[in-house]
């Protein structure tokens, strides 16, 4: 396996991380804001760590070091969630020996999911995703994309009555089935609920934030940078004066605070292979956060370029 | 799949391009020097396929049987299966094409080669190609050398050289023959679309070709 000047860089900072990562509790100085889950009042810190496609490195050992480097990062810190799903290749796998080498951070707060149309798949499913990641029970299951939800559901929630499961979600993207996504979070006791949110997609303002508020959900965004295609399309572009009224640095931070200044957004989990991408993203969570003018003049200007 | 068509094709890509060319350097290192031998064994059956061209059948499918196991056991299982879940369930295709090309080398009545009609001077060159042009790529696409994709040991030329000498054959057969390296093509054609690669044309324009030469080939089998 051919090494690369990354991933040297990224054994490298997999050694400095792990030197900075205390035995116990991280959160400090470094600490980023935390949000309350609504359903229990478990404060969980705001930025938190996607695995889609950044993660599915297979075998590959170098690039494996590489993500293991990020969750180092990621924890070091202060970051505590971590969301992952059956959908996403070897990612599981990935974070599974990443929080071996790390020595299993006891601040990880792992969301996964059941991606199965067959309710009675769902089970075994979880079961075998929750070997890979070598934990003994997740803090979050959530409903992929809402396959199969209704027999899901019926299992997650009998798994968190029988304290093997402590939260309950369900996702969507990209702006799909929220007719769907809203009748459910009328009619079950969802802990979670996952949406794409950012500047430019802002379709959840509409009825599923305001519902999430008054039905006490906990919100994850996904997709707050389109996969990228967002800070890429930004890149290059100046970063505007009053961006620095946030002491938002790069345009990643700028879009992250957006995000995190409506107040239903709990959490928001940027997925990177990056080390110096997961501390600017944790960054974003701390100092201030813009108000409703400047969110305005964000998403105009961001819209227009 | 609901709202399937608010999907885009790079919707359905699971793994970063960095990963995917990562895996044929890490296959290269683990095979190395078996690259020679099945591009000189290619080279020399295509020797083969054109002096002698009566039992030359029987050679493809000696040599084509076991490199079509090996890609799909050595790269689709070992390899690419772990990015991309889809394809363990294209690899047993792989299984099942090398037992077809063994049984259409080893049974009576199987496919002939034979003249050098147009239709087979497309498969030659389509077969010289995969065997010499394609893992030239790297020269173009300015990746590394080291990731040079080669006939029977990455699946994309091995599919094309298949294509191509059996363009060169005659006989039902073909219809057998031909589908999975078509299918082959066009899954791995719209994975590097979905890549944004350019290298995703040959392999859609071959998947095209092998359908349209493949039909006419069969139309015009000799009674
Ligand atoms: N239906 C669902 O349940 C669903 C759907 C979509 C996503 N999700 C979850 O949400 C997570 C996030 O979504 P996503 O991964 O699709 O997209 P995303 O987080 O919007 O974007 C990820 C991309 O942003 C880049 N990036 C990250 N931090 C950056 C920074 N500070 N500056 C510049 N670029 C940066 C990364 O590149 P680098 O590697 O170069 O940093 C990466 O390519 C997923 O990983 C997944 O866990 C769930």
């Amino acid at each position: 396996m051919t090494l690369t000047r990354r991933s040297l860089m990224a054994t490298a900072a997999l050694g400095t991380a792990m030197l900075a990562l205390p035995a116990g509790r991280v959160f400090g100085k470094t600490a980023p804001l935390a949000r309350p889950i609504p359903s229990s009042g478990e404060q969980i810190p705001s930025i938190g760590l996607g695995s889609w496609i950044t993660f599915n490195v297979g075998d590959d050992t170098a690039l494996q070091a590489e993500c293991t480097a990020v969750m180092a990062a990621f924890f070091a810190g202060g970051g505590r969630m971590i969301d992952s799903s059956p959908m996403y290749g070897s990612s599981q796998a990935v974070i599974g020996r990443g929080l071996a080498t790390l020595g299993r951070p006891d601040t990880l707060f792992s969301a996964e999911k059941v991606w199965t149309s067959s309710g009675t798949n769902g089970p075994a499913q979880i079961e075998q995703t929750r070997r890979l990641w070598g934990v003994e029970r997740f803090d979050l299951l959530q409903v992929h994309n809402l396959a199969g939800w209704e027999a899901h559901l019926d299992t997650l929630f009998a798994m968190k009555a029988a304290g093997r499961l402590r939260y309950v979600g369900i996702t969507t993207s990209e702006g799909r089935r929220h007719d769907l996504v809203e009748q459910i979070m009328q009619r079950h006791p969802l802990d979670f609920v996952q949406l794409s949110y950012n500047p430019v997609d802002r379709d959840a303002e509409q009825r599923l934030l305001p519902l999430a508020a008054e039905r006490g959900i906990a919100v994850i965004v996904n997709r707050p940078f389109q996969q990228g295609a967002l800070t890429r399309r930004l890149d290059g572009e100046p970063l505007p004066q009053w961006a620095a009224e946030v002491g938002a640095t790069s345009w990643a931070q700028l879009i992250l605070k957006f995000i995190l200044a409506e107040p239903a957004v709990t959490v928001v989990i940027p997925a990177t292979t990056r080390v110096d991408h997961v501390r600017e993203n944790l960054a974003a969570a701390g100092g201030a956060l813009p108000d409703r003018d400047l969110r305005g003049r964000i998403a105009a200007h961001i819209g227009a370029l | 799949m609901s709202e399937w068509w608010t999907y885009r094709l790079d919707d359905f890509l699971l793994f970063s391009p960095r990963v995917y060319w990562r895996l044929f350097e890490a296959q290269n290192a683990a095979l190395w020097p078996l690259h020679l031998a099945t591009t000189l064994a290619g080279l020399v059956l295509v020797l083969v396929i054109l002096r002698w061209p009566g039992r030359a059948m029987l050679w493809t499918g000696l040599l084509l049987g076991p490199v079509w196991a090996l890609v799909g056991w050595s790269f689709l299982l070992q390899r690419y299966a772990g990015i991309n879940w889809a394809v363990a369930y294209a690899a047993p295709a792989f299984f099942v094409q090398a037992l077809l090309l063994l049984a259409a080398a080893l049974v009576p009545g199987g496919p002939l080669m034979g003249r050098l009609d147009a239709i087979a001077n497309t498969g030659l060159g389509l077969a010289l190609a995969g065997l010499l042009l394609y893992p030239a790529l790297p020269f173009v696409t300015g990746r590394p050398l080291a990731g040079a994709e080669m006939f029977g040991i990455a699946p994309d030329p091995t599919v094309l050289v298949t294509i191509g000498l059996l363009l060169m054959a005659r006989g039902r057969w073909l219809a057998v023959l031909l589908p999975i390296p078509l299918l082959w093509c066009l899954f791995s054609g719209l994975t590097l679309l979905a890549m944004g690669e350019a290298q995703a044309w040959p392999m859609l324009a071959t998947s095209m070709l092998a359908a349209v030469l493949g039909a006419l080939r069969l139309r015009r089998r000799a009674p």
